[in-house]
């Protein structure tokens, strides 16, 4: 081999186990840290109490509850229409162009930015109904609206098209065939959009700081919804940015980096356990 | 009662129809609402002062609104990242889809996930404690936080879209190309650098779009490291604000109806071009992909 293509080979492998050693150590640099500097601040009084000026204490139970309210209610209202649409373009739509339009649009909805978002929440939403969890919710619809589609389309062609032409054979109506034999097919593929959407709900802030606010008192539920409230992504923004409580700030940080990882770990497991399904 | 259900299912048909066209909806909701708030700002100040006025200050005497500092900011901030990100992500790309063995793939790979799963305000936490303190004592500069603390931090928010998306593509590379070139000599080395990345370009070259539009488009993390200050971007220490960093930060004090608030919606307006600009540039690539 002459040395022109030695010193090619050598530059190759060093320069592949260089960038990939620097990806797994800022990895871990990264999990490692947030961890070890955020877990020594988590208390069980951090975690069930609200913040208050008069005892200087910090609490983040609220936090906890806007993030909860926030997941639900986006997860409500974006299920439904995520759906409906994925269902439309897989089973109904005949006319290419139409499908081709609507999925440009839900990629061109995917690349828009969470500030883009934040604004034109807070103009649509926030400036007629107010800054709330609500307004937060609908502009988060929105953002998720793509990945539930797509995830819901992508199970729904995996249903056989042999099972739709034995419920028509059947005499079974469209409505009904969707029903009862596709629904059920793309199960897995809305449950994976949705865990997908709740590690982006968790982790967005720049589009719920101007619609959804950042007070920090407990509600319930629907108390909840028409109030501003700030989730934990905006509670670590206010406390590190504005505040400085970097303790607080790195404790809320170890917290989303543990349900970070929650949400890989199950969405690795549902895909797993789909190829499997769809190997046997 | 067969009259009955085929409405029924025409009522059906038609619900479909428009959860299906909601997608359409919220596109066209989007730009028109950014153009009617836009736009006013943008006439009222003149196009070319707006877009290539070097100062901005809103609140002087004798307002400015001129946002060539963002503007430059965003394109040095996002070239800068993608100058180190890309050349770590391909590598890391080629070896993970390539050559790792199956278990340090396996194990790689979850931490890419996991990189990407991290929300972007711990990115800029972690950023403002350490490399922004960093960047102050290596350099002898009295404030580490500036366009480099943002490079270095957006540089690290792309690496999992480019090293995900680069090995799908280098994956989809059919193993006959690979096999004929072993065949004829070629160490895999030079299989995987001379073939398979060539027949992997368009999907290489799309997650490096996809790199430039998660990096133009991120705004807390930026705005917690970059110093916030609306200065031209003359060196890489210089404290300076973003396209995105420009509309969050004064969001909160502007008045509603002012020009000021409706110069920051002009903002998002630009920035929102750069970003259906950046989209039109990935369809492009990955339908090259696919006529293939």
């Amino acid at each position: 081999m002459s040395t022109k293509r030695k010193i090619f080979r050598w530059a190759v492998r060093i320069g592949m186990g260089l960038a990939t050693g620097i990806t797994a150590a800022l990895t871990l640099f990264l999990v490692g840290y947030v961890l070890i500097k955020g877990f020594p601040n988590i208390s069980w009084e951090l975690l069930s109490t609200s913040p208050s000026y008069i005892s200087e204490r910090i609490g983040i139970l609220p936090d906890i509850l806007n993030t909860v309210y926030i997941v639900i209610a986006t997860l409500i209202i974006v299920i439904p229409l995520g759906v409906g649409a994925a269902i439309y373009l897989t089973e109904y739509a005949a006319s290419k162009k139409l499908v081709g339009i609507i999925e440009y649009a839900a990629e061109a909805l995917s690349g828009i930015p969470s500030i883009i978002y934040g604004l034109v929440g807070m103009l649509i939403f926030s400036n007629n109904m107010g800054t709330s969890l609500l307004a937060g919710a609908l502009t988060l619809v929105i953002m998720n609206l793509p990945t539930i589609m797509r995830n819901t389309q992508e199970s729904l062609k995996t249903v056989p098209q042999s099972y739709r032409e034995g419920a028509f054979g059947l005499g079974a109506g469209k409505w009904r065939v969707i029903r009862t034999v596709v629904l059920p097919g793309c199960l897995d593929g809305v449950i994976t959009g949705c865990i997908l959407s709740v590690g982006r709900i968790l982790g967005e802030s720049a589009a719920l700081l101007y619609t959804a606010g950042f007070a920090h008192v407990a509600y319930g539920f629907f108390d909840g919804l028409t109030q501003s409230g700030s989730t934990l992504t905006v509670a670590l923004y206010v406390y590190a940015k504005e505040r400085g409580e970097f303790g607080v700030a790195f404790a809320i940080a170890s917290i989303l980096m543990v349900l970070a990882f929650l949400i890989n770990l199950s969405a690795s497991m549902i895909s797993k356990h789909h190829q499997r399904r769809n190997a046997a | 009662m067969k009259h009955k259900t085929k409405s029924l299912e025409h009522i059906i048909h038609g619900i479909f129809l428009i959860l299906g066209l909601i997608t359409v909806g919220c596109v066209l909701l989007i730009s028109v609402y950014l153009i009617l708030s836009g736009l006013p700002a943008i006439l009222e100040v003149g196009i070319a002062d707006f877009l290539f006025g070097s100062s901005w200050e809103p609140s002087a005497a004798e307002p400015e609104y001129g946002i060539l500092p963002f503007i430059l900011t965003s394109i040095y901030g996002t070239a800068g990242a993608i100058i180190i990100g890309v050349p770590i992500g391909f590598l890391t790309a080629v070896y993970l889809a390539k050559m790792a063995p199956k278990k340090v793939k396996a194990v790689i790979q979850q931490a890419v996930s996991m990189l990407a799963g991290i929300p972007s305000v711990v990115y800029g936490l972690v950023g403002m404690i350490v490399l922004v303190p960093g960047i102050r004592k290596l350099f002898g500069i009295p404030d580490g936080s500036g366009l480099l603390a943002a490079i270095i931090v957006l540089a690290i928010m792309i690496l999992p879209s480019i090293i995900k998306m680069s090995v799908t593509a280098l994956e989809a590379v059919p193993k006959e190309f690979e096999d004929a070139s072993l065949a004829l000599g070629a160490t895999p080395e030079e299989t995987y650098f001379r073939v398979s990345v060539p027949a992997a370009k368009s999907g290489i070259a799309a997650s490096v779009v996809l790199g430039v539009g998660r990096a133009i488009g991120e705004a807390m993390a930026v705005m917690m490291v970059a110093g916030n200050v609306p200065n031209m971007p003359d060196s890489i220490f210089q404290s300076v604000r973003f396209l995105t960093t420009a509309v969050a930060s004064e969001m909160a004090y502007s008045v509603p109806g002012s020009l000021h608030r409706n110069a920051l919606f002009s903002i998002a307006l630009v920035l929102f071009l750069f970003i259906m600009l950046i989209n039109a540039t990935l369809n492009f690539f990955l339908k090259g992909d696919r006529t293939k």
